[in-house]
């Protein structure tokens, strides 16, 4: 056992979002933007998402985390590009539930791209929070009102 | 109980396991300590056969149950030399002692434009109570700041702690640098400006011997759990004299010497700071932990820690990929070793080395204006306890280096 069971948890593809982060940027003319706190390990991630007709244009995120926050944003930013909101708000509901063991159909997962990989984090109940910290910051910028700051 | 303190495995069941196909090495002691058997036989004896709450029945079991519970009381008393068990009050754990001593003491005694004093190093149970009285009261709160070593600026010190300070409240031993605070010549400070001082023991009374009366504190909270006690208890000191002019903490029942329609008269010290039924078999079961720290004596407690620090820490420095806080000189280090290894995340690290069976914590360790202070986000915690072995020392070691090669240098 050992380390080796970390395998599933660091794959290639995760360890190469977390290395090489897609979307890492702020956009300043964002139509919405979102900070949420991970309060038991004090880390910060901030998702713009700039959202033309009922579509996400574009979208970012900024912050610092461990391996798995990083990577999961990065998927989620690549995830979500050119959805509806609708569609977007989805996803983020397919991985939370996904991360806390609820099942999906599989067309709902294939619609995750490379996030899927990252519901493997069940298996790690400790890592949970790392993973769904920024599609929870992306469902609250989508629904958000005004420019409140949401504390997870 | 085991007679050898390099083998006490024996004693503590938990630790002989494993976790993730690994031995089990845990080194989180600093957030809570481990049972040893004799604890754990305390609980099931006091639920087996004299359960009964205390200084309420006249029948044979809640004399039984009180007898028990007022000599935990003195077992306390007498390990940290306490000049009457009066002064022992007992609490749902350090953090509520400290929240009593900012609610009651404070909430009488600070006023608009007073001056509380803490140190940047606290944790957040000795730094949010002072922070919302000094908000509510209009008053201001000063932070110690740290030398570059990493311990505790008495320059500093001398500069915030002036005749406007009614209030010094700093910890004993750091859950995070692994230093320890110079606070009999603290508590001697604020009393020349005519301040009172509250000493935070979390991670100190496991770890060393204390005197109450020799460091002169106004006020010493700790938890039963660090010290190997349950959940759930833990003890308030304070001097008689400041502990009776202080208003009770939560009114109800086991508080009051009598009570009418329109008043009541208060319980004396310490009754009248424990109201409703307090963690009974806790207070016992903590009492039979300090018989256990008693027998193994807290002088071989020190020396136990620190044969371990001098023999960890060279070899966690002597990585070219970690930072250690605080002081780098073992001699000056405690059992409580804060790190970051190079581009990896201290929650990466610290499942990493779960992994590898090695149990230490990773965040902020409730200490986010230090985190602040020493410009990091997080750090990995390994923390050391007399029951750890050096076999523990090297399987961190051997798991740290193990994490380099699994993330082969580098990610965030």
């Amino acid at each position: 056992m050992g380390l080796s069971k970390l395998n599933g948890l660091y794959r290639e593809v995760i360890l190469d979002h977390a290395n090489h982060p897609h979307n890492k940027h702020d956009i300043p003319d964002a139509t919405s933007k979102m900070t949420v706190h991970n309060p038991t390990c004090g880390d910060t991630i901030n998702v713009s998402v700039d959202v033309e007709d009922n579509r996400i244009k574009n979208i970012g995120y900024t912050g610092s985390g461990c391996t798995i926050s990083q990577a999961s944003a990065s998927m989620m930013t690549e995830a979500v590009k050119g959805k509806t909101v609708d569609e977007a708000l989805n996803m983020a509901k397919t991985f939370s539930d996904m991360a806390i063991g609820k099942q999906h159909p599989q067309e709902d997962l294939d619609q995750l791209g490379d996030a899927q990989i990252l519901t493997s984090i069940m298996e790690f109940p400790a890592r949970i929070k790392c993973a769904t910290i920024s599609w929870w910051a992306l469902q609250r910028a989508l629904l958000k009102k005004d420019d409140e700051e949401e504390e997870q | 109980m085991a007679n050898n303190i390099n083998d006490l495995t024996a004693d503590f069941p938990v630790l002989d396991q494993q976790v993730n196909g690994e031995r089990l090495a845990y080194l989180d002691n600093a957030a809570t300590a481990q049972k040893p058997k004799q604890v754990v036989d305390t609980l099931v004896h006091f639920y087996e056969h004299d359960n009964a709450n205390v200084h309420r029945g006249v029948h044979t079991l809640a004399e039984r149950a009180t007898a028990e519970y007022e000599e935990a009381r003195k077992k306390v008393q007498h390990f940290i030399n306490a000049a009457d068990n009066k002064e022992i009050i007992f609490t749902k754990g350090c953090t509520d002692g400290l929240n009593l001593v900012a609610s009651t003491y404070g909430e009488q005694n600070i006023h608009e434009g007073d001056e509380i004093v803490i140190s940047i190093m606290e944790h957040h149970s000795n730094l949010i109570p002072w922070q919302q009285l000094a908000i509510k009261k209009h008053a201001v709160l000063k932070y110690i700041e740290l030398t570059p070593e990493g311990t505790l600026d008495m320059d500093d010190a001398k500069k915030k702690i002036t005749d406007k300070t009614k209030i010094v409240a700093v910890a004993h031993a750091s859950n995070v640098l692994g230093v320890v605070n110079p606070i009999k010549e603290l508590a001697k400070l604020a009393h020349e400006h005519g301040a009172v001082f509250v000493g935070d023991g979390a991670q100190s009374v496991p770890h060393m011997p204390v005197d109450v009366q020799d460091l002169d504190v106004d006020f010493y909270a700790f938890s039963g759990h660090k010290m190997m006690g349950p959940t759930g208890i833990g003890v308030l000191y304070g001097k008689a004299d400041l502990l009776r002019q202080m208003p009770p903490y939560q009114y109800g029942g086991e508080m009051i010497s009598s009570v009418h329609r329109d008043r009541t008269e208060f319980a004396d010290i310490p009754f009248k700071f424990e109201a409703g039924t307090q963690s009974i078999a806790g207070a016992i079961a903590l009492g039979t932990a300090v018989d256990y720290l008693e027998k193994v004596g807290m002088e071989n407690v020190v020396a136990k820690e620190q044969e371990l620090v001098d023999y960890v820490l060279p070899k966690l420095e002597a990585l070219p990929y970690v930072t250690v806080y605080g002081p780098q000189d073992p001699k000056k280090h405690t059992g409580v070793i804060a790190f970051n290894m190079d581009n990896l995340h201290p929650h990466d690290v610290a499942t990493a080395l779960d992994a590898e069976g090695v149990a230490v914590r990773a965040g902020h360790h409730c200490a986010q204006p230090l985190m602040e202070a020493l410009g990091v986000s997080a750090t990995s915690r390994a923390s050391f306890y007399f029951y750890n072995t050096k076999e523990d020392a090297d399987q961190l070691i051997k798991a740290i280096k193990a994490t380099k090669e699994f993330f082969n240098g580098g990610t965030i």
